[in-house]
């Protein structure tokens, strides 16, 4: 099984009278390639959903496959491991290190471990338009280049699943179309499945599945 | 260690300030160290330049005044000498004095009473050695004070006069005051505080502090041979502690040193604590992104480790310069490798302990709060 395949995820947090059903029943299979959108009110669950994807949440139910790996059940250190070899993720703006040019945060994921197929930072920076900063720190950049930066950085150790969350929380509107344009082309480029989590109704349109959450169930959009 | 030097490099001004408190710890370290390999230079020196294994000292005698209130006589160093394992036994006296030369230079000295020819005689590296009753060879330190072969100095009370006749090689001195070599029955005369030929009481006439030994006997053996002589024995090492002030001024300087190990390992701790309390976003991000709890580790001790490497070395060479300065003065200084070494690498190593206490909070920063609400 290639892509990311979530079955029968319940995910109950807290405990006792005050447990918060986070995550209901959900299904989601996500194919290579293929760029999903997954919208809904505050507190309906989607970062839950990105966290289980990701084996950062274990579920109390069901399972998680990423190319067939399955997340729920390995130990932290295996969850670890198979984060950096099939996972990259996007997180909102302000996640960057720091200390680091944008060409070295680039870099910085192929130091986890040894990638032997890592992409070339330059290229890829050209390849998001962010060649010409590539000496810049975060400090220096603009929200949206951040956010480019940031993309490319999850792409550098060629994922087999990229979990997005919120990108465009930061950004004007033609900043946010750009960012999701670019997640959509290199997804389908990259042959990688994309679940991308937002709150932002004007994106949607790039993706080919848009998903709605509400309460903790998750539901196909037509 | 790749983000540890970008962030080196980048946070200059933060590093640099931890660095450089680091820089004065290791600093007053080396002074301190000099100090008090000063301090120990000027206290037994005279005593660590013995050919002697140890000390054998009146029976029950009070350890940390030894040299000034044991008496022995001379069929004590008898019974040492005959013992089997003993290379040589000799006589030993030790007695402070005053005194000045012609020129009106005070001197203080402590007179050693030796035979001329045991081993413990004196062997000058310039002039003769203890050529008649009034000869004294003295510690090359007293040079430095003005005093020359030729010279008579004069003891205060007893009058009594000694030319220097040779000096030693280098610094011999006991309790903060030169050395001085004469011959026995002149020691016994100058401690009974009579003149040279005066006789001395009834029952003065063998005595002396001490039997001064050379042997291949163990700790065991040597309270055997204790035993059977009725003394009371203390290595060379041991003797030390009964020179004048010697324990307390090492054991204070020993305290402070303690301190500044505590204060540096404290120091190393609080930077990184906030450090990586700063650094949690940024943590919990890459520890999102797979990386392992060993790699954020590695990276993070490998940082203080940089950073405790520069600054100790700084410092010791600073250390040293000034060091070397200090050095050339009347103050008690001496810059000895062996200590200093020790230093730096326990300064280095209790850093890293402090350091580590902080940075292993990272292995508590869950990756899931690099989700979410904006930070
Ligand atoms: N650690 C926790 N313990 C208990 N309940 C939690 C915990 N974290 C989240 N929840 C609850 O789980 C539910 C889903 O939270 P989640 O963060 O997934 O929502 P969300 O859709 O991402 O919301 P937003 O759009 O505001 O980010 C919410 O009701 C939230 O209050
Ligand atoms: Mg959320």
């Amino acid at each position: 099984m290639t892509g990311l395949q979530i079955t029968d995820v319940s995910l109950v947090l807290g405990d006792g009278d005050e447990s918060v059903t986070a995550l209901d029943h959900v299904n989601l299979s996500v194919a290579p390639g293929e760029f999903v959108a997954v919208v809904g009110p505050s507190g309906s669950g989607k970062s839950s959903l990105l966290a289980v994807a990701g084996g950062l949440s274990t579920p109390t139910s069901g399972s998680v496959t990423v190319d067939g790996h399955e997340l729920v059940g390995p130990n932290n250190r295996e969850l670890s491991r198979l984060r950096r070899e099939l996972i990259g993720f996007v997180f909102q703006s302000s996640n960057l290190v720091p200390a680091l040019t944008a060409v070295d945060q680039l870099r910085l994921p192929t130091t986890f471990g040894k990638f032997d197929d890592a992409r070339d930072p330059m290229e890829l920076l050209e390849q998001v338009q962010m060649a010409h900063k590539a000496k810049r720190r975060p400090h220096q950049l603009s929200g949206g280049e951040r956010q480019r930066v940031g993309i490319a950085r999850a792409l550098m150790t060629r994922p087999r699943v990229l979990l997005v969350d919120e990108p465009t929380a930061a950004l004007d509107r033609a900043r946010s179309q750009e960012v999701v344009e670019l997640l959509a082309k290199e997804t389908r480029e990259q042959g990688v499945a994309t679940v991308m989590v937002t709150h932002d109704h004007d994106v949607i349109k790039h993706a080919d599945t848009v998903y709605v959450m509400t309460d903790g169930r998750l539901e196909k959009q037509d | 260690m790749f983000l540890a030097l970008r962030e080196l490099r980048f946070a200059k001004a933060r590093f640099g300030l931890m660095g450089a408190v680091i820089v004065l710890i290791a600093i007053l370290m080396v002074l301190l160290s000099g100090l008090s390999q000063g301090l120990v230079k000027d206290g037994v020196s005279g005593l660590q330049e013995l050919p002697v294994t140890s000390f054998a000292f009146e029976k029950d005698v009070q350890k940390d005044s030894a040299f000034t209130r044991s008496v022995v006589d001379a069929d004590t160093v008898e019974t040492w000498k005959s013992r089997d394992g003993v290379n040589d036994a000799a006589p030993f006296g030790l007695a402070l004095v005053n005194g000045a030369n012609q020129d009106g230079t005070q001197v203080d000295l402590a007179v050693i009473g030796v035979e001329p020819d045991s081993f413990v005689a004196p062997e000058p590296a310039e002039g003769e050695g203890l050529l008649d009753a009034n000869s004294v060879v003295l510690s090359a330190h007293a040079a430095d004070d003005g005093i020359a072969i030729g010279d008579v100095i004069t003891l205060e009370r007893t009058n009594v006069e000694l030319t220097v006749t040779g000096f030693l090689d280098g610094q011999h001195t006991f309790g903060h005051v030169d050395m001085g070599y004469v011959e026995l029955p002149t020691w016994q005369s100058i401690n009974a505080g009579l003149p040279l030929d005066a006789a001395l009481p009834e029952g003065k006439e063998g005595e002396f502090t001490a039997v001064a030994v050379k042997s291949e006997l163990d700790t065991d053996a040597l309270a055997t041979a204790d035993e059977e002589a009725g003394t009371t024995t203390m290595s060379l090492t041991e003797s030390y502690g009964a020179s004048p002030g010697y324990t307390a001024e090492t054991s204070t300087l020993l305290l402070i040193q303690v301190f500044l190990y505590a204060i540096c390992a404290l120091v190393a701790g609080a930077f990184f604590t906030v450090l990586t309390i700063h650094r949690k976003p940024e943590i919990a991000v890459m520890r999102a992104m797979g990386a392992s709890t060993g790699y954020l580790l590695r990276d993070g001790l490998g940082q203080a480790l940089i950073l405790l490497l520069a600054s100790v070395g700084l410092g010791v060479a600073i250390g040293c310069g000034v060091g070397g300065l200090l050095q050339t003065t009347a103050m008690p200084f001496a810059l000895v490798t062996g200590p200093i070494v020790l230093a730096a690498v326990l300064l280095i190593a209790l850093g890293l302990v402090g350091a580590a206490v902080a940075i292993v909070r990272i292995t508590r920063v869950d990756p899931l709060t690099a989700l979410g609400a904006n930070r």
